[in-house]
């Protein structure tokens, strides 16, 4: 059993996932970096109850390179916030790296996301105003790091990226690429537990795409746990591990390669 | 650190928007303008009443014995008025009692004054200017100095010679372009010889003190200053330290009782007269200046208080979408409302920088074409600071709470 493990770094199978989420209340063990056990996102909309997420199972262990994919309107978006720490279930449990996040105070959930979570956004979300360097420092700011140890830390996560010539620009005089770089390695910069991408090739032509989802399949190699969220099956088959979604419930939970074989045509037309 | 960089934050905010930034600085500017100016203005009057006027009029460590007092900046009613005029006077006979019961080491001199008309040859018409007929040690105890030529001899105060001190106007006007030593002047048609000529005094709210003739009491001058030529207005004690001063007051008090046959319970009919009598009333008005001050500026703060909280509005809702951003990467509740707070206040601390600034200039300004002198004083300056940095913390409490109280999921779907 525990050789087995050893061998699947980064992969988790059907049954290891269903233990882990069909025990409520029972924190999971530290290889599990996500664990959520039938979490519900109610909208209430002056009296009409929107159901966003209706009860969502999902466990991703430390290294997996996990796609959510799904329909517009499905309820990925509200899953990541979720995930990400920026919201909060209207009812389940969600444990990240053994911590019942869903209890959590505003000040604690700010300080997860500092520490645990590493965003990459659809547009980027620079700040316009800062220069490269000064927005991968950002986070840093708030861990409560000193200027001259920032400056160093965030020069190392832009190098990561290949982007130590573009230091000192503004977002503006970047190119989309290379502003979904910054934001990678401003993602990374705190070396959080989980990359949190959502659409993160959602603005870039499919070149700059192929650029990113390279950067992305890296990461993972590394030992980064990633997490990307998508509509796109093409983006998605990047992904050793893909969730759909449904309306709000998970429809399939697969490896990369059955996801591949069932969406051959979709993907073959995209590329 | 999250305050140096919310102050750089700012800094560029204001570099960014100039016009935007001086608009939204000028309340918080002109207030503190407006508080430096009028405090460097009240300030400077009353070093200079404190210092110079009542240090010039009434010695320091000094009391001057006359029948009523002469400086009424006070506000004395009439019955008191009618009291003092009907007091008797001091007479010349009167000075060596009450100088043989004053303590060791006592200054005394004696003064009587008047307006005169006093001419030369040199010049046109006679020229009005302040006569006074001194004996003792006038010159020490205020503090006057002669720039040319000498002070008079024991010989000449006892003797009543014909010589005088003149101050640097009377030599402009009566000897104009000429060395003014040894020269004559003439007072009551009688000639006088120049022995000395005074420093300049300066002058105070357009009065000059350089308008002033000296001349030994016992000279034929004193004739010309009182009705009755024996009646001098004052004598000047001066006691070498500040705690011989009520004693010596006591003194001098108990000889002009008997000297006035004062029986005991009535009152004194003569005064005894200090700098700080004189400054009372200062005090009075120096209290009121301030108020003013107070209130001409607090307007401009309030005014100013408004705009900014206004401007930190705009902010907080243009910013909304990069108040999303920091609270994803991290940033607690406390950390975005510090860094709005932080930024009005360097808003507003910088407005009160350039106020303050401003405000020494005017203050300058105000000095150097009015009589009225100003001096900057250190603590209005502290107070400009911390009233602007206070200005721009009170203004932006609302604005910063309401950005820290922004769902991040919200404000980073804000186009
Ligand atoms: N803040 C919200 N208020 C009300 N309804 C919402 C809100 N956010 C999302 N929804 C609804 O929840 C459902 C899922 O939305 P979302 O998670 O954004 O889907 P996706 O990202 O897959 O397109 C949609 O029906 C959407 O209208
Ligand atoms: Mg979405």
């Amino acid at each position: 059993m525990s050789q087995s493990t050893e061998a699947e770094v980064g992969t988790s199978t059907t049954a290891e996932r269903q233990a882990v989420t069909s025990q409520p209340g029972v924190t999971p063990s530290r290889d599990w970096v996500i664990v959520t056990r039938g979490i519900k996102r109610e909208y209430d909309m002056g009296g009409e109850i929107v159901r966003a997420l209706r009860g969502v199972d999902i466990a991703i262990r430390r290294n997996e390179y996990v796609a959510i994919m799904g329909p517009s309107g499905s309820g990925k978006s509200t899953l990541m916030n979720l995930v990400g720490c920026l919201d909060t279930p209207t009812a389940g449990e969600y444990w990240l790296n053994g911590n019942l996040v869903s209890s959590m105070k505003d000040d604690e959930l700010a300080r997860i996301r500092n520490k645990e979570i590493g965003f990459v956004f659809q547009t980027f979300n620079l700040l316009p105003r800062a220069t490269a360097l000064h927005n991968v420092e950002l986070p840093l700011v708030y861990a409560g790091m000193s200027a001259k140890q920032r400056r160093e830390t965030a020069a190392y996560a832009l190098e990561r990226v290949q982007l130590t010539s573009r230091m000192h620009h503004k977002p503006n005089e970047l190119s989309g690429g290379q502003r979904q770089r910054v934001a990678i390695a401003r993602a990374l910069v705190n070396s959080p537990s989980i990359l949190l991408a959502d659409e993160p090739t959602g603005n870039l032509d499919s070149a700059t795409s192929q650029e990113i989802m390279k950067v992305f399949e890296e990461l993972a190699e590394q030992g980064q746990t990633v997490i990307m969220v998508t509509h796109e099956a093409d983006i998605a088959a990047h992904a050793r591990r893909v969730v759909a979604l449904h309306d709000g419930q998970v429809s399939s939970d697969t490896r990369r390669e059955r996801f591949v074989r069932e969406n051959e045509q979709v993907i073959a037309a995209k590329q | 650190m999250l305050f140096f960089e919310s102050i750089r934050l700012a800094l560029n905010t204001i570099r960014a928007q100039k016009l935007k930034s001086f608009f939204t600085l000028l309340g918080v500017c002109i207030g503190v303008m407006f508080l430096i100016a009028v405090v460097s203005i009240v300030e400077g009057m009353g070093r200079y009443m404190e210092q110079d006027l009542i240090g010039k009029l009434i010695g320091v460590n000094s009391f001057e014995l006359r029948h009523r007092p002469n400086i009424n900046m006070g506000d004395v009613d009439p019955s008191v008025w009618e009291s003092y005029r009907r007091r008797p006077r001091l007479y010349h006979d009167d000075v060596t009692p009450v100088v043989e019961a004053l303590p060791e080491g006592t200054r005394w001199a004696i003064v009587s004054d008047n307006n005169l008309p006093v001419s030369s040859r040199y010049s046109g018409g006679p020229r009005n200017a302040q006569i006074s007929a001194i004996e003792g040690e006038f010159f020490a105890i205020r503090k006057f100095v002669v720039a040319e030529g000498r002070e008079f001899t024991p010989q000449e105060l006892a003797m009543g010679t014909p010589v005088v001190i003149v101050g640097p106007d009377i030599v402009k006007r009566l000897f104009p372009g000429l060395n003014a030593i040894g020269r004559e002047l003439r007072m009551g048609g009688l000639p006088y010889t120049v022995v000395g000529v005074l420093e300049t005094q300066g002058s105070a709210f357009g009065l000059s003190f350089d308008n002033q003739v000296f001349a030994p009491w016992q000279s034929p001058v004193h004739r010309l200053l009182n009705r009755v030529p024996s009646i001098i207005d004052a004598v000047i004690v001066q006691v070498p330290t500040a705690s011989q001063m009520t004693e010596a007051q006591e003194r001098v008090r108990q000889v002009m009782r008997t000297r006035h046959k004062l029986r005991p319970g009535q009152p004194d009919n003569f005064s005894l007269q200090t700098s700080e009598s004189a400054l009372a009333f200062w005090n009075k008005l120096k209290r009121y200046l301030v108020l003013a001050g107070i209130a001409l500026p607090a307007i401009g703060l309030v005014v100013g208080a408004i705009v900014i909280m206004n401007i930190m509005l705009v902010a907080v809702a243009e910013r909304t979408r990069e108040i999303g951003i920091r609270k994803a990467l991290g940033a607690r509740r406390v950390d975005i409302l510090s860094q709005f707070l932080i930024e009005a206040a360097t808003l507003s601390t910088v407005g009160a920088a350039v106020g303050i600034a401003l405000g020494v200039g005017l203050a300058k300004v105000i000095a150097a074409i009015s009589p009225l002198p100003a001096t900057v004083a250190p603590w209005s300056i502290v107070v400009g600071v911390a009233l602007g940095a206070g200005v721009g913390i009170i203004s932006g409490v609302y604005p910063a709470s309401r950005a820290s109280m922004l769902d991040p999921i919200a404000a980073l779907r804000q186009e």
